[in-house]
This record gives C-alpha cells, structure tokens and sequence, in this order.
C-alpha cells in the first residue's frame, strides 16, 4: 500500500495535521506566530549542516531548531524584546545556513524542495519519521494540556495551582521544534506556520471550548491535505502551497459564516 | 498553628526592594485585609505568597495540605482562545460537574455555565473567577482587589458574599483591598503595609494608630488620602531598619513601582 506515492504523501501530510493541530491552536493563543516562522529559517541552517556531515536532514534541521528554540526561550525579556531577538536569530540562521550550503563542494541541493517542501517525495522512512515526531508532539501536549492551558491563560493563577509557566512555554517550544524538523518535507521551511496557524484561526469560530478548537483544526488540517493533494494531482500545482491555498479558503469560509451567524443573532 | 506564616519577607525587582521585612501571619477562618498606597508592594506579597515572584529573603511557611484559592487582580481571557465558564472551573483538577454547579451559584452566577468567558461582564467575571478558587475548597482565599471595576452596590455585594463563603466552609480570607470604609467594617484584622508593614491589628486599632493616619488622613476613613500619596509620615519606633532621609520621617514613594501594584 505505502508503494503508491499519493498514500505516502497523504499519510506524511496527515502526520504534519496531527501535529500542527494542537500546537497551532497554542500558537494562536499565545500569540506566537512568529515564533514558528523563525524556527522555520533556522532549520535551513540545519538542512545544509545535515548535508555536510552527511546525517538525515531530519535530524539536522531538528538539532538547530532545537538550538534555536532553546535559545530564545532563554534569552527572551532581557535587553530585548522578544521580536527582535526573533528576528535578528532566524535571519541570521537563515544567512548563515545559505552560506553555509555554497560551501559544500559536489553536493548540489535543490534549495526550492526546502524552502517549498516536496511533499510527493515522502519516502516510507519519512512517513515513519513524520509520525513520530507528530505523536511525540501530540503526546506531549495531551500530557500537560491542563498545566499548559492554564498557564496560557494567566501565570499567576498557574503558580497559585502549583503549576510553573517557564516549564509549560519550555514544552511548547520543544514541540514547536520537533514538528518544524517534521514538516520541513512535506510544506516546506516557508509554509510552516501556515500549516500551524491557518487551520487553528479556521476551527476558532466553529468552536465553544479549546478541546473542540484543536479537534476541529485537525479534521481542517487533515481535510486540507487530502483536497489538496488532489488538486495538485488533477490540475498539476504544486501540492504543499495547494495544501495551503485550502486551508485558507476553509479560513475564509468559516470567518463569514460566523460574521454571517453574528449578524443574524444581532438582527433577531 | 496558623495556616500561612510569614517571616521577614522580602522580595526585590532587580534593584528594587517590592517588600522588606514583612512578617505576618493568618489564622483559620479569618478575614485580614492588606491596605496600603499604590506602589506599596501589596501585590507583591500576594503574589509572593502564591509563588509567582521569587522572594529574596525571609520565609513563607504553609500549614501542611494548605489550599489556595487565588484570585488575581486582573483576568484578561483572550478571545482567541474559546472557554467555557464550566470548562474554566474544570482546570481545577478533578472538578465533578456537581461540584462547579455549586460553586458557581455559591459566587452567586448560576447561570452562566455555558457562556464563553471572554463575554462575561466584569462582576459576573469577578464572581466566576472567585467561584474557580472555591471549587477545590480552600482553606485560605487570596483575593486581589476583588472589586476592581465594580460599582459601590456590586463591590458592598462582593464583600457580603465573601463574608457568607467564610461563614459557610470556614476558610480564612486574605484580601486587598482600597475601598476602607468597607476594609474597617469587614475584617477581623487589617494590615497597613508601605514596603514594610506599618501597622496591624484590628479595624480600630489600625484606624486610630499615627502610620495608619500619617498614610491615609484621619477622616471618614481617610478615603482621599489613599490615592494622593504625600505620605510623608513619621513613626513613633524605630525597628523597620531601613534607611530614612531624615532620621525620623520616612518618605515611602515608590513612584517606580507604580506598574507593579
């Protein structure tokens, strides 16, 4: 069955849903969404390192994201505001990974599968790994989700809960890293946070309380990828923008639907 | 044994000294309220208490199996994030739905269980959030300004209600407070604190002692001088240790933490 290349890139795009579901929807909360994009540049540092020394660019990409997240989590509320200790890290990591990828004789990599992903060339070990970083993320997550939660709404009432937020916002940044290294393949460094956010800002109006948001992004996130595929398949786009472009229009449709549902409730 | 114990307590913002010095102590089924200026580090204590700010010397002892129920001063629910009123009382671990459904109506908002908390109205919110506390039966409640934002007859309501929660489950209350006609008229004891603790005792005492009168005025509970802060004060004893500008009057501003409280 994985032998079909359209199973491989539907189970590996799924996997990346899984993942993102959850963490998306703590990305929106939070308010982190730069936060995944610059993890995102960064791990094409990682990329041109794995090749160098000729390890899974999986792991490359998952070690400096890693790094990277660590980093900022460490450094954030000091000299500098968080934005710009975002910026000044992932461009630097992006610049340098650049640099770093001109300097590796023999080897010629097609920057665009990184930067875009080619999610049709998921492999039967990249499923594996897609998967297992996706139930790694989501384990995770269901693990502390009432700490996390909690923390996310207000500090103070999590400390008074014996609860401590530096811990919970350390777990969250961990997971951020392992599904960046986990999607790079599939949607590419440049549509991350796409994959993150846009199916948890769509489940936002269709839901009343956090469990039905992240099960609501996921079924978008999951549906997204299958339409998606398809599309790319029959009219020969590329398939992890198409993946995306779905994604939004589910967006789109789901914000007037509730602006619709609002207008007539404030009219009645 | 008293169920928290504070010994000379100090917590520092970087350079900033928040408190110094504070001891104080709560007994079972008491009502004690913290007054004191803006920037007095009333917060800090609290939250120091909580565990929510590191404290830089002195100690915070518990009774063993102590249970929280903390009431921030500020609960902002971004809308981001969809929640339930029943969904919020159940982060408590291990709320049954009976135990929220009364909860919510001992804080006197029955009906609110299913609305979205980033749609409650400011008293309904204060009472959800007081109803979150007593969900795990607590044995001493934290209140923060609990009636911020509140008009008199709903912050003399606030107050009615917290005194019948102590009546009914017996836990004690320590709570901020600005509003002092209602401080003097509610608590068994009152704590004046202004960076140290300036005095303490029960309503009359605090409200005829000279630092109480010196921080708020000596009126009709001296409600004004409360947020003037030109208290420039002299104490009759010199135990606080701490430098004065003049030997004997000290000039407690803290304009620098004016944010904080």
């Amino acid at each position: 069955m994985l032998d079909d290349f359209m199973t491989r890139a539907t189970l590996g795009g799924i996997g990346v849903a899984v993942a993102t579901a959850p963490l998306g929807s703590f990305v929106v909360w939070r308010r982190m969404a730069y936060f995944g994009d610059a993890t995102a540049h960064a791990a094409i540092l990682g990329v041109a390192l794995s090749l160098a020394l000729q390890v899974s660019v999986f792991l490359g990409a998952l070690g400096v994201a890693l790094a990277m997240a660590m980093t900022v989590n460490a450094l954030s509320g000091r000299t500098h505001s968080m934005d710009t200790l975002l910026g000044v890290l992932a461009h630097s990591a992006l610049a340098f990974g650049l640099v770093a990828v001109s300097f590796l004789q023999g080897v010629r990599i097609d920057l665009m599968a990184y930067l875009f992903g080619d999610i049709l060339a998921v492999s039967r070990l990249d499923v594996a790994a897609i998967w297992s970083g996706a139930l790694v993320v989501a384990g995770l997550i269901a693990w502390r989700w009432s700490a996390l939660l909690t923390a996310t709404l207000n500090e103070d009432l999590a400390y008074a809960d014996g609860i401590d937020p530096r811990r919970e916002r350390l777990v969250l940044t961990l997971a951020l890293a392992v599904t960046v290294a986990v999607a790079i393949k599939v949607v590419g460094i440049l549509l991350i946070s796409a994959m993150l956010i846009v199916p948890a800002a769509a489940a936002r109006p269709l839901s009343r309380t956090p469990e039905r948001m992240v099960l609501t992004a996921g079924i978008i996130g999951s549906m997204s990828v299958l339409v998606g595929l398809r599309v790319a398949l029959v009219a020969d786009t590329p398939a992890g923008p198409s993946i995306v472009c779905t994604a939004a229009l589910v967006f789109a449709a789901s914000g007037t639907v509730s602006a619709f549902r609002r207008a007539t409730l404030a009219s009645a | 044994m008293s169920l928290l114990d504070v010994r000379d307590l100090s917590v520092r913002y970087g350079s900033h000294e928040a408190l110094h010095d504070v001891s104080l102590s709560i007994d079972a089924g008491e009502i004690v309220t913290i007054v004191g200026p803006n920037g007095s580090g009333k917060t800090s204590l609290l939250r120091a208490i909580v565990g929510a700010v590191p404290i830089s010397a002195g100690r915070i002892k518990r009774a063993s199996g102590l249970i929280l129920g903390y009431v921030p001063q500020r609960l902002h629910i971004d809308p981001t994030m969809p929640m339930t009123v029943a969904r919020f009382l159940r982060l408590r671990r291990g709320a049954t739905r009976d135990q929220i459904a009364s909860s919510l109506s001992r804080a006197g908002v029955p009906d609110v269980t299913d609305r979205q908390m980033a749609d409650l109205s400011g008293g309904q919110l204060q009472r959800v959030l007081l109803a979150r506390a007593l969900v795990s039966r607590p044995g001493l409640l934290l209140l923060d300004e609990p009636t911020q934002g509140l008009d008199q007859p709903g912050s003399a309501a606030f107050y009615r209600l917290i005194e019948e929660v102590r009546r009914d489950t017996g836990c004690a209350v320590l709570m901020i407070s600005h509003e002092l006609h209602v401080v003097m008229a509610a608590s068994d004891r009152v704590i004046c604190i202004n960076g140290h603790v300036c005095c303490h005792g029960t309503p009359d005492v605090v409200s005829s002692a000279p630092e109480y009168r010196a921080l708020f005025g000596s009126g009709t509970g001296g409600a004004l001088a409360l947020y003037r802060h030109d208290h420039d004060h002299a104490h009759g004893h010199s135990h606080h240790g701490h430098a004065h500008s003049d030997g004997a009057t000290c000039n407690h501003a803290h304009p620098e933490n004016e944010a904080a409280d």
